[in-house]
């Protein structure tokens, strides 16, 4: 549990924009992850959430080198990934899957759920003939599929089944490190507590190790062992799941905590909700020093010169901010501490903040528009 | 490989809500009689090809001549009867050659985009920018040899642009899916990521486009002999029109009858082409 099995260092991102027909020219670059480092232990399921567009879904492609990274190293059991050309790669690309958020997108709609989770076999030739055939069903079981479905095509299946197929293509070659990018966030609420009960009991079973990478933050706090919170490219804050509910240090994980309602009616009458101002930033043209300081209620002018650096704030609680310098600065703005209860079991709303005017603790009025999605939440706070 | 792929889409689609219209199995029907009649032209042609009775020039249809005979005397059904194949070969093998260089290009093109992208769209961008009837004129002149190897060559070198830029197309959209990504992440070679999941999910298109080529290369086919410039070896029915058009006002079967058959030969492949549309719309395969 306490040997990292992958090592993140220095980890980057960068698409860039070209301009021109036949000269092409970088004009701009989107900076989708600028510079992250953290281990993910062997075994230990990392929950990594954010809000749309921060970066998540990169790094965990970035990771497991569907993107090629554009700087960073990215070591796996000592072997630095990004050092590998494909070939080199190919092996160990057994070890590192995937799971996808669309479970219609994610299943080639002309090939039967057969075809689909034979594929991984096929490429790395793990079996042949009739065991090939033997193993695709054993991984229908698995996963809880009915085997004599194995001629049947994607768009035959449900949501959720979908997903098993897609999970099952995943654990095909026996790996040991899966990236689960939002393998939920398409599912109806009935079937993520089955989903993430199933992605549970493989773990157990087959010894993986999870990149959780999700922006429910209920559904995350449920599966995880540690949760890595980012921002823009950026890591906030990375510390196990409870101490990072109970004790969040950077502005923002406060305020994606304090979004999180309540099952409690009554709690949650009492929750107070941090709202943050402004829009999130362009990757295109992220502020600078700490990217969080245009929203940040805290942020003075150091914020806006230095970038913080990603540290060990108290042991396994790692925190990118210079209120850990600097802690007499934090309630300067007024904001009030958030309430860290406890959470629901699965369901929750995104952690995407309304832009308002000022920073403001809102009371949140009832558990219902609490519960709602975004725009009812700006008729609350407006 | 690709067959049982092809089978299995036949399957799918057929089964699916979506039937083939009367007009489609009409054209179907009419293709099968021409394709017969091509495939066993020297056993269903009332007389040798080389037939010709110069006492009998430019009869009208009769007992013995049923469509006539031309300026030399020929039987005209037989000429048209041996014209079928020229018309089918040409068909079909501009489309197949049009159709593979057009979906490779285009795929590489697509998938791969940068420079290998710019380069080739502004290739097809050229081909396209001129009639293709007036680039397979000049090669055939280039060459000054009209036979049935020039015209197909001529008719391909300009035809594969389109299917390229529609396969481009296709492809553009497809290699964000996330099936195609999973394939790269389970570490799937290029080659095989591109022909065996990008490519078969772009077909449903350049199907339907390729049996319009075929009636358009027939078409460019009759037009070519019609200026002179087709197989010169060989019957075909826009060299009949050629011929019967210069009799015209004398005697008008002549140029009728290979009319009526380019007519109703396009007519029909365009009913399938239309019928294939509608049966292998996208959303009839995610319906269940």
């Amino acid at each position: 549990m306490s040997e990292p099995l992958l090592e993140i260092r220095g980890l980057k991102m960068h698409f860039p924009i070209y301009e021109g027909a036949f000269i092409r020219k970088e004009v701009n670059r989107v900076r989708a992850v600028d510079g992250l480092s953290f281990d993910i232990l062997q075994g230990e399921t990392l929950g990594l959430v954010g809000e749309s567009g921060c970066g998540k879904s990169t790094t965990g492609r970035a990771i497991i080198q569907l993107y090629r990274p554009t700087e960073g190293e990215v070591r796996f059991d000592g072997t630095n990934l990004c050092d590998l050309s494909s070939k080199e790669l190919h092996p160990l690309r057994r070890d590192l899957q995937m799971i996808f958020q669309d479970p219609y997108g994610s299943l080639n709609p002309r090939m039967t759920v057969g075809d689909i989770i034979a594929e991984p076999l096929k490429v790395h030739q793990l079996a042949e003939g009739k065991a090939r055939q033997e193993r695709v069903q054993e991984l229908m079981e698995i996963v809880g599929l009915d085997p004599r479905f194995i001629r049947r095509y994607p768009h035959e299946f449900s949501g959720g089944q979908r997903q098993r197929i897609g999970i099952a293509r995943a654990l095909a070659c026996k790996p040991r490190f899966i990236v689960c990018d939002e393998p939920i966030s398409a599912l109806d609420v009935s079937i993520q507590a089955q989903i993430m009960n199933l992605m549970e009991d493989l773990q157990n079973e087959f010894d993986l190790t999870y990149l959780f990478i999700a922006h429910d933050l209920s559904a995350v706090r449920h599966i995880s062992d540690r949760i890595a919170v980012m921002y823009l490219g950026h890591l906030a804050e990375l510390a196990e799941g409870a101490e990072i509910y109970e004790n969040p240090l950077h502005p923002y994980t406060e305020a994606l905590i304090s979004a999180v309602p309540i099952p409690d009616p009554e709690v949650e009458k009492t929750r107070q909700r941090i709202v943050l101002e402004g829009d999130v930033p362009s990757p295109l043209d992220p502020p600078s020093g700490c990217v969080f300081h245009t929203r940040c209620p805290y942020a003075w002018d150091r914020c806006a010169k230095e970038v913080p650096a990603f540290q060990e704030a108290e042991p396994g609680h790692f925190v990118a901010c210079h209120l850990v310098d600097e802690p007499e600065r934090r309630g300067k703005a007024g904001a009030a501490e958030p309430v860290a209860t406890k959470t629901p079991e699965v369901n929750g709303p995104t952690d995407e903040e309304p832009a308002t005017e000022e920073p403001h603790v809102e009371k949140a009025a009832d558990e219902e528009a609490a519960d709602s999605e975004e725009t009812s939440e700006e008729e609350v706070t407006s | 490989m690709i067959l049982p792929r092809f089978r299995r889409l036949f399957a799918l689609t057929t089964g699916g809500p979506n039937k083939f219209s009367f007009l489609a199995y009409f054209g179907m029907v009419f293709l099968a009689l021409v394709a017969f009649v091509a495939i066993f032209a020297p056993w269903l042609a009332p007389y040798e090809l080389t037939h010709m009775d110069v006492t009998r020039q430019l009869e009208g249809p009769s007992a013995d001549h049923w469509l006539g005979t031309d300026e030399n005397g020929a039987d005209v059904l037989t000429l048209m009867i041996f014209g079928a194949r020229v018309a089918g070969l040409v068909g079909i093998s501009v489309v197949s050659i049009c159709a593979t260089v057009g979906i490779i290009l285009g795929a590489v093109s697509g998938y791969f985009g940068g420079a290998i992208d710019e380069v080739l769209m502004r290739v097809t961008d050229i081909l396209m920018a001129f009639p293709g009837i007036l680039l397979a004129i000049l090669i055939i002149f280039i060459t000054q040899e009209p036979s049935l190897i020039a015209v197909i060559g001529a008719l391909s070198v300009s035809g594969w642009a389109g299917y390229a830029r529609l396969v481009r197309g296709q492809v553009l959209a497809l290699r964000e899916e996330a099936y195609v990504k999973a394939a790269r992440a389970l570490g799937l070679p290029t080659r095989k990521i591109l022909f065996g999941h990008v490519v078969p999910n772009s077909l449903a298109p350049v199907i339907i486009q390729a049996t319009f080529g075929v009636a358009g290369a027939i078409l460019a086919e009759a037009a070519l002999s019609f200026l002179g410039l087709g197989p010169q070896d060989m019957t075909s029915w826009g060299a009949l029109l050629d011929q019967g058009a210069s009799y015209f006002l004398l005697t008008a079967h002549l140029a009728i009858f290979p009319g009526l058959a380019i007519m109703f030969t396009v007519l029909s492949i365009n009913f399938v082409g239309d019928g294939l549309r509608d049966v292998l719309d996208p959303h009839a395969l995610t319906r269940s």
